[in-house]
């Protein structure tokens, strides 16, 4: 398959994109030294969504988005921003905030903002009047004049992070943005996420804490190990792993036993197993008619965390035992 | 927020955005003032240095020729001294009494030479019929002919009247001396300028460790082509080095001519001074800029300062030899071996700087200075294609072999995340 052509195709993970995206990248590698960081990586990012890529630490999360962004080149595979295939002549259209902040710690606040902006296209001056309004709307406003090496680290990573948006991008970048902030600004930085989103522009952001994630995103690429076990909508993740099933019972023992799956376990008063392919619907016929004298039934949903940890999971195990396949 | 498009900008635009924040950010730095001071330490060491020696020698200068002969000889010898030493303008040694003999008096003149209190370098005994000279071998073999002068003027007892010479002194000197005096203005120029590329285009090897070491450089990835963040830094350095080169040479001017110097105390460059002024700063512009591409390069590697350090010998030790080579080159104008100093592109600069201040011819000026335009933007291609590769461990797919190459070596690998 071409670039543009999951355009029109959708995400082919079970989504209805129909909108226009804002990143398509098939195939994408890079090795370092014979060592293969990312390989064959496939992400496709709709327009105006928050899309999270989610992985462990080294799974090849930076360096995919590093890609994307033009600041590396991939070995193999290709890749389109915005409709572009070199990055960096849409870079005025594009916010990134890197994991590892940088400012030079002897600029003031607004003039950092504006720095960031000029990088952008956007004119010295203009950059740096907006950085004087967004850090007055940020409640930054007593750091306007001070310079970066005075401020402490978060205040520091708020500076760049309004850098990054100085220049109203359409798509923006975020690696591992809620680390080093603490629980409010993690909250406020969510909520200038949706903004964002709301307003068309499309939020990408990597992390390794899957609850930001479930809250913020529609479709996430989990990465592991340098490729993508699994790329598409949140809800597509989660039905990767049945429902889980906690069972209360009157009688200990009894005919409706059989009715149980393999995988049933009990624990203190209650049976765990995953919900059958059949239904639920099945199962309590058989239980009521083996007299099981259901007491509580319940059904979970798995989260988002419990398909990463899977997902990941089984990619890492793949991974392995391709490696002693190789290595054999 | 007032809506004002932004636009991609081109590498020149995002060059300038790089060299303006360098540049003002150097500029304002407390450091640059230690930096504007710091030529003047040298001239400060050197001028007490000098100081010192100067006094030292005129402490020990002039050696003396102790007198011990019949007090009317020596009276006679000295007189002779004064009517001569102003004709001959130090050629002689200087006249002291030792002693003036009785008749029948015992004088031991290698006893006097070796009397530390004395501190004489030889000693005239005898009469001015017959002087003696005692002391050491070289010295008095120096010394006999003025001494026979002298000896001369006083068995003649009056006053000779030397006529009065006069003189119409040339503005035009010899072909030899013009030479001559050129090669110095050549010298010189060369010198200035070895010195002033070796200090402000090193400077550019430790250019980065600041972004590296601030992770600023990522931003700067992502932001626009590492070409232009190569140039940007580049030309920003330049303009700091100008701006440096003009506050010291304004300075340096300014103090030269208050002390009613002139530069007519030096022999003037065969294109004369304005035009050599100018043709040295376009000289400096190319050899900075053909260096500073290499060391952007090259310092690219480093993410410490103690890694700068270790990289600036080579580098030293490279500016050393180009100056060497177009030292030796200019010695020898027309031959193969300056054409081959002007050919080679770092020595270039040097050895037509030191043409200009001994041929007036212009246009192999103008060939000179085209080909190290063409030699600079090979340079910064390169030396960027370089810097991208080394700073970012990017560039275009390469093969197995490519990647196990020592231009793969020279970095470890980076964290993946």
């Amino acid at each position: 398959m071409k670039l543009g052509e999951w355009q029109m195709a959708g995400n082919g993970a079970g989504g209805e994109t129909a909108r226009p995206l804002a990143i398509e990248a098939r195939g994408l590698v890079k090795r370092f030294d014979g060592f293969t960081a990312v390989d064959g990586v496939d992400i496709t990012v709709p327009q105006g969504a928050i899309y999270g890529i989610l992985g462990p630490n080294g799974a090849g999360k930076t360096t995919t988005l590093r890609m994307l962004l033009g600041i590396i080149d991939p070995d193999e595979g290709v890749r389109r921003v915005l409709g572009h295939e070199r990055p960096h002549e849409i870079s005025h259209l594009i916010g990134y905030l890197p994991e590892e902040r940088g400012l030079y710690p002897a600029m003031k606040a607004y003039e950092a903002i504006g720095f960031l902006g000029a990088l952008r296209g956007l004119p010295l001056e203009e950059g740096r009047r907006r950085g004087k309004i967004l850090l007055e709307e940020h409640g930054l406003g007593y750091a306007i004049d001070r310079q970066i090496r005075q401020l402490s680290k978060g205040m520091a990573q708020q500076v760049q992070l309004l850098g990054t948006l100085v220049h109203e991008p359409r798509l923006v970048v975020f690696d591992e943005p809620f680390s080093g902030l603490d629980a409010l600004n993690q909250g406020k930085l969510e909520r200038m996420m949706r903004g964002l989103a709301e307003k068309g522009t499309t939020v990408i952001f990597s992390t390794h804490v899957i609850a930001h994630a479930e809250r913020l995103c529609d479709e996430v690429a989990i990465i592991a190990g340098g490729k993508v076990p699994f790329a598409g909508p949140v809800d597509v993740a989660r039905g990767r792993i049945p429902a889980q099933v906690r069972l209360e019972t009157r009688a200990g023992d009894g005919p409706w036993r059989r009715a149980l799956p393999a995988d049933a376990r009990h624990e203190g008063n209650y049976w765990h197993f995953s919900l059958p392919e059949s239904g639920i619907e099945p199962l309590l016929r058989a239980l009521i008619e083996g007299e099981a004298g259901i007491l509580s039934l319940s059904i979970e949903r798995a989260g988002l965390h419990d398909a990463f940890v899977a997902i990941a999971g089984e990619a890492a195990a793949r991974a392995l035992a391709e490696d002693k396949e190789e290595g054999r | 927020m007032t809506a004002i498009a932004t636009g991609r900008l081109s590498t020149l635009a995002a060059a300038f955005v790089i060299a303006r924040r360098d540049f003002t950010a150097i500029l304002f730095s407390r450091s640059f003032f230690f930096f504007l001071l710091g030529p003047l330490f040298p001239l400060l060491i050197g001028g007490l240095a000098g100081g010192i020696g100067k006094e030292v020698q005129s402490s020990a200068a002039r050696p003396e020729l102790g007198v011990a002969m019949a007090p009317a000889d020596t009276q006679a010898m000295l007189a002779a001294y004064r009517q001569l030493e102003p004709q001959l303008r130090g050629a002689l040694p200087v006249l002291v009494t030792v002693r003036e003999l009785q008749p029948g008096e015992a004088f031991d003149p290698a006893a006097a030479v070796q009397d530390k209190r004395l501190n004489l370098a030889a000693v005239l005994t005898g009469t001015p019929d017959r002087p003696m000279l005692t002391g050491p071998a070289e010295r008095i073999e120096q010394w006999r002919g003025p001494v026979a002068l002298l000896a001369a003027e006083a068995r003649r007892g009056t006053a000779t009247s030397y006529p009065q010479v006069g003189m119409t002194p040339l503005a035009l000197a010899t072909t030899a001396d013009s030479a001559r005096s050129r090669m110095l203005t050549a010298q010189l120029g060369q010198t200035v300028l070895f010195l002033l590329t070796m200090l402000l285009a090193g400077m550019v090897l430790s250019n980065l460790v600041e972004e590296k070491g601030n992770k600023i450089i990522e931003v700067l990835a992502a932001a626009i082509p590492m070409d232009a963040v190569f140039l940007g830094k580049l030309f920003a350095m330049l303009g700091v080095s100008l701006v440096g080169i003009t506050v010291w040479a304004g300075a340096g001017g300014a103090i030269w001519f208050a002390a009613g110097n002139s530069l007519g105390q030096f022999p003037a460059p065969a294109v004369g001074w304005p035009l050599f002024f100018v043709l040295g700063t376009a000289y400096f512009a190319m050899g900075y800029l053909l260096l500073g591409s290499l060391f952007l390069a090259i310092g690219s590697m480093a993410t410490t300062v103690r890694e700068v350090q270790t990289l600036s010998m080579p580098v030293t030790m490279l500016q050393l030899l180009n100056f060497f080579f177009a030292s030796w080159a200019m010695a020898r104008p027309g031959s193969l071996a300056e054409l081959a100093a002007i050919a080679v592109p770092f020595s270039s600069p040097f050895t037509m700087l030191a043409r200009a201040a001994q041929d007036d011819a212009l246009l192999p000026h103008a060939l000179a200075l085209a080909w190290q335009v063409v030699c600079v933007a090979i340079f910064v291609k390169v030396g960027a294609t370089l810097f991208r590769r080394w700073v970012m461990k990017s560039g275009p797919a390469r093969g197995d072999s490519g990647r196990k190459g020592w231009l793969a070596r020279l970095r470890s690998r980076p964290a993946v995340r």
